[in-house]
C-alpha cells in the first residue's frame, strides 16, 4: 500500500506559513473549537498533522482518538515562542503508560 | 478465588485441565510478547526522546526567524512568496507491523534542491530566507519524528492492553481453573472413598449375617 501522504500544520497563522515553502498545507486556528473543527475535517486527508503545542494541550481528548490507528499522526510542534513542554509531556506519559513509572 | 460454577464430573475435569493448559501457554506466550514490546518500546522511546529535544528548538528558532521576516514585510507578500513552494516534500505513507502493531512506516524523499528559495532576493527580507532554509533542513528529521513518536504512541496503547491480559490470566482466569479442579478431584476422591466405606460395611453386615 502506497499512499503518497499529505502534510498538514495547524497553528497561529503567523508561524505556521512557514511550513508552506516546503510544501505542507497550512491551517490558522486560534481557539479550541476552530482547532477541533480542523482536525476533524482534516484527520482523512492527512498522512500527518503538526500542531503547535498550545493548541494541541487543548484539543489533547481530540488527539488522543487519533492514537489507535497508524494514520493520520498528529504530531505538537512548538510554536514560534518556545517549547512549552508539552510534546516531551507526551513522551513520558507513553512511558508511564507502558512500563507503570516514569524512567526517563 | 471463587470457583467456577461446574459439575464435580471426571468429564468436567478433564476439560478444565486442558483449558488449564492452554491458559498457562497463553500466558506465557503473552508474557513474552509483553517483554519484547516493551524492549522495543525503550528503544524507540528513547529515539524519539532525543529527536524530539533536538528538534524543538531548532523548530522554534526558524518560526522565530520567520516571524522577524513577517513583521518586516506585509503579510500578502510572505504569502504570495510562499504560495508556490519549489521543493516539495514527498512523503510515501505504508504501515509496517511491530509485534502485531500496525504503524506507520514513512518513506521521504527531499527533492535535492540547489535552490530553496522560490521566490527573488529582492523584496523579502533575509530573515525569510534564514526561515526557509532551516525548515526545509528540518522537515525530513520532522518526519522521523512524527513517524517515530506515533510508533510509542501505539506501542504503550498496546503494551497496556496486553499487559491488561497477562493478568487477567495469571491473577484470575489461572487460579480459578486451580481452584476449579482441585474442588473436583476432592469431591471424586470423596466419592471414592465414600463409595469404599459403604461396601467395607455392607460386607462386614454380610459377614455378620452369615455368622
Amino acid at each position: 500500500m502506497s499512499v503518497n501522504g499529505k502534510i498538514a500544520v495547524i497553528g497561529d497563522k503567523d508561524s505556521v506559513l512557514a511550513f508552506k515553502a516546503v510544501g505542507a498545507d497550512t491551517f490558522g486556528a486560534q481557539s479550541m473549537f476552530e482547532t477541533n473543527d480542523l482536525l476533524r475535517r482534516l484527520k482523512d486527508e492527512y498522512a500527518v498533522i503538526f500542531i503547535t503545542e498550545d493548541l494541541a494541550a487543548q484539543v489533547a481528548e481530540t488527539i488522543n482518538k487519533f492514537k489507535t490507528r497508524a494514520y493520520p499522526a498528529v504530531i505538537p510542534i512548538p510554536g514560534s515562542a518556545g517549547t512549552n513542554g508539552f510534546g516531551i509531556k507526551g513522551i513520558r506519559r507513553d512511558v508511564e503508560k507502558a512500563i507503570g513509572a516514569d524512567i526517563l | 478465588m471463587a470457583r467456577l460454577a461446574v459439575n464435580p464430573t471426571r468429564m468436567e475435569l478433564r476439560r478444565l485441565k486442558t483449558r488449564l493448559a492452554t491458559a498457562t501457554r497463553g500466558h506465557k506466550l503473552l508474557k513474552d510478547k509483553s517483554d519484547e514490546m516493551i524492549r522495543r518500546f525503550m528503544e524507540l522511546v528513547r529515539l524519539n526522546k532525543s529527536l524530539r529535544e533536538e528538534i524543538e528548538g531548532e523548530v522554534s528558532d526558524a518560526l522565530r526567524s520567520f516571524m522577524l521576516a513577517r513583521a518586516v514585510s506585509s503579510s500578502e507578500d510572505i504569502e504570495q512568496v510562499l504560495s508556490m513552494p519549489k521543493v516539495e516534500v514527498k512523503l510515501e505513507t505504508y504501515s509496517k507491523n511491530i509485534m502485531g502493531v500496525d504503524v506507520p512506516d514513512m518513506r521521504v524523499t527531499m527533492p535535492p534542491a540547489e535552490d530553496l528559495l522560490p521566490y527573488a532576493f529582492a523584496g523579502t527580507p533575509s530573515d525569510l530566507d534564514s526561515a526557509v532554509i532551516k525548515i526545509s533542513k528540518l522537515t525530513e528529521r520532522l518526519l522521523r519524528l512524527a513517524e517515530v513518536e506515533k510508533t510509542c504512541n501505539m506501542l504503550a496503547d498496546e503494551i497496556e492492553k496486553n499487559r491488561r491480559r497477562v493478568n487477567a490470566l495469571e491473577y484470575v482466569m489461572i487460579p480459578r481453573l486451580n481452584e476449579t479442579i482441585k474442588y473436583i478431584l476432592m469431591k471424586l476422591d470423596e466419592n471414592e472413598r465414600g463409595n469404599l466405606t459403604r461396601l467395607m460395611k455392607v460386607k462386614s453386615m454380610m459377614n455378620d449375617q452369615q455368622l
